[in-house]
């Protein structure tokens, strides 16, 4: 009993530790200048993050736990993830936007079965993410360099189609403004297979969250919204699943969630379908999409 | 009515003014085009920018000719109102012309560029002839020629970084992309028709 007390105290004394130290602890691990941007590679103890900005603690783009690779750490991934309670048996899967490549990993491993390929628009990020966050060489993951506009039209015009697309294209500073779009959501909806779902990583602050929930509505009557400090979008071609459904299918991945330390019973609430914005809100299109300039004013 | 030399003089400030505004408002809105086909990276900035510059070259090279033969302020007019003829085709089939390029030209680069020189290329050389034109028609002796176009690429380049500004920080969130073309084409013509107004045949000193 008494051991077991100081066991306690050494261990939240360690982490107490670890928290002050991490804030000062933040190393460069790697810069990699590329067309876009500069790609950087920090490691805060175990944690490695992909940034876009200097200023990592606002721009992560993706975090893994270096001793623990196959833990998710962020919030957004997981939500995302939970896409598969919507599709549990995706053939195809496309996803745009690698970033440290920590969805088509999880995927992967989740539903083996499925042909995944990949959209990264910046050649130096699909460097970064094989050298540095256990990408490596994995064969099954088809990677194409290219805009992700681009390729849904492309793929379009080869037929082919898609049983889930995952949309994360954007980042706190920047959001692709074409892939933004009523005009591209169709395409997107045209490239999903009969029944195919969508999940995309947005924002849940600032003015353009109505914006962008009208222009999702205009070509998605329905989706599911979950919200943390993202928002995932979670989209159908064709009805969406009841409460049942989404827990049956939930079950089949209580498994292999928890092997990445994700609580399937966690997520479950989160699917919710209120149409929390304002519907007045000016849909995005080719001709009229201000993203970035809606988002400045924050909510 | 109209028919001062002194009309004439600000006139082609005027139009050397608008015209900038107007190549510039058009170049942005042509990033905004080209984006669904190609994409917004750099390259297709680049694309745009190469098929601009290269445009408003050849544009100097005719404009400068064309005012060797009786010029006027008319002439002037009506060379801007042809540039804005021209951007009407933009308005009408950009997306099944760019959908053709991107067909037939797979690599986004390349793809951009024949893009660009599709939609731009003729509306920008027309607005190339603006300056040099201008230039002929407010120069009154060879002494103060210098001081004359020195004065004109200040009105025609502060014109563009206005047109420039107020399209990327605030037409694009107010408009929508052809709506911002046709009203640059309606300034256009307002402009165009009240130089040919002016009465006068030549300005020539």
């Amino acid at each position: 009993m008494r051991s077991n007390w100081r066991a306690w105290l050494l261990a939240s004394a360690g982490l107490f530790v670890a928290f002050a130290a991490s804030a000062d602890n933040m190393k460069l691990l790697h810069s990699e200048r590329s067309l876009y941007r500069e790609v950087l590679v920090y490691e805060t103890g175990d944690v490695r993050c992909i940034c876009f900005t200097r200023f990592c603690r606002i721009g992560r783009q993706t975090c893994q736990d270096v001793k623990h690779p196959d833990r998710i750490v962020m919030n957004y991934p997981q939500m995302m993830l939970s896409s598969l309670f919507v599709k549990p048996e995706p053939k195809s899967v496309l996803i745009i936007g690698l970033g440290g490549g920590t969805i088509p990993r999880a995927l992967h491993d989740m539903v083996p079965q499925a042909r995944i390929d990949v959209v990264e628009i910046d050649p130096a990020v699909v460097k970064v993410a094989r050298r540095f966050f256990d990408l490596g060489a994995n064969r099954e993951l088809n990677v194409i360099e290219a805009d992700g506009r681009v390729l849904v039209k492309r793929a379009l015009r080869e037929q082919k189609s898609y049983d889930l697309i995952m949309l994360d294209a954007f980042d706190h500073e920047y959001i692709p403004e074409h892939l933004l779009t009523r005009e591209f959501l169709q395409e997107v909806k045209a490239l999903l297979a009969p029944g195919g779902v969508l999940a995309a990583n947005t924002f849940s602050s600032s003015r353009l969250y109505d914006h962008e929930s009208a222009t999702y509505a205009s070509v998605f009557p329905e989706f599911f919204n979950l919200k943390r400090e993202n928002r995932v979008i979670i989209a159908a071609d064709g009805p969406l699943p009841s409460a049942d459904q989404l827990r049956d299918n939930s079950k089949r991945f209580e498994q292999a969630f928890s092997s990445f330390g994700i609580s399937t019973a966690k997520l479950l609430p989160l699917f919710s379908r209120k149409q929390d914005w304002d519907r007045d809100a000016r849909i995005l299109t080719d001709q009229y999409s201000p993203a970035n300039l809606l988002n400045f004013g924050k909510n | 009515m109209l028919k001062t030399a002194g009309m004439q003089l600000i006139l082609s400030y005027v139009i050397a003014g608008w015209s900038g505004f107007f190549v510039m408002a058009v170049e942005l809105l042509g990033g905004r085009l080209l984006a669904p086909t190609f994409g917004s990276s750099i390259y297709v900035w680049g694309a745009i920018i190469t098929v601009f510059m290269l445009a408003l070259s050849i544009g100097y090279l005719a404009g400068g000719r064309l005012s060797m033969k009786a010029p006027s302020v008319r002439k002037l007019g009506l060379i801007l109102i042809v540039a804005a003829l021209t951007v009407l085709p933009l308005l009408l089939f950009a997306v099944p012309l760019l959908d053709a390029v991107a067909n037939a030209i797979p690599d986004p680069r390349f793809g951009s560029l024949v893009g660009a020189t599709v939609l731009f290329f003729i509306p920008t050389v027309f607005s190339g002839m603006i300056s040099p034109y201008a230039v002929r028609l407010i120069v009154p002796d060879r002494s103060s020629s210098g001081r004359h176009a020195g004065q004109l690429y200040f009105v025609s380049t502060f014109g563009s970084a206005a047109g420039t500004l107020l399209t990327s920080f605030y037409l694009v969130l107010i408009l929508e992309v052809n709506q911002i073309l046709l009203t640059l084409m309606a300034i256009s013509g307002v402009i165009g028709a009240i130089a040919c107004l002016v009465r006068g045949e030549t300005n020539a000193q």
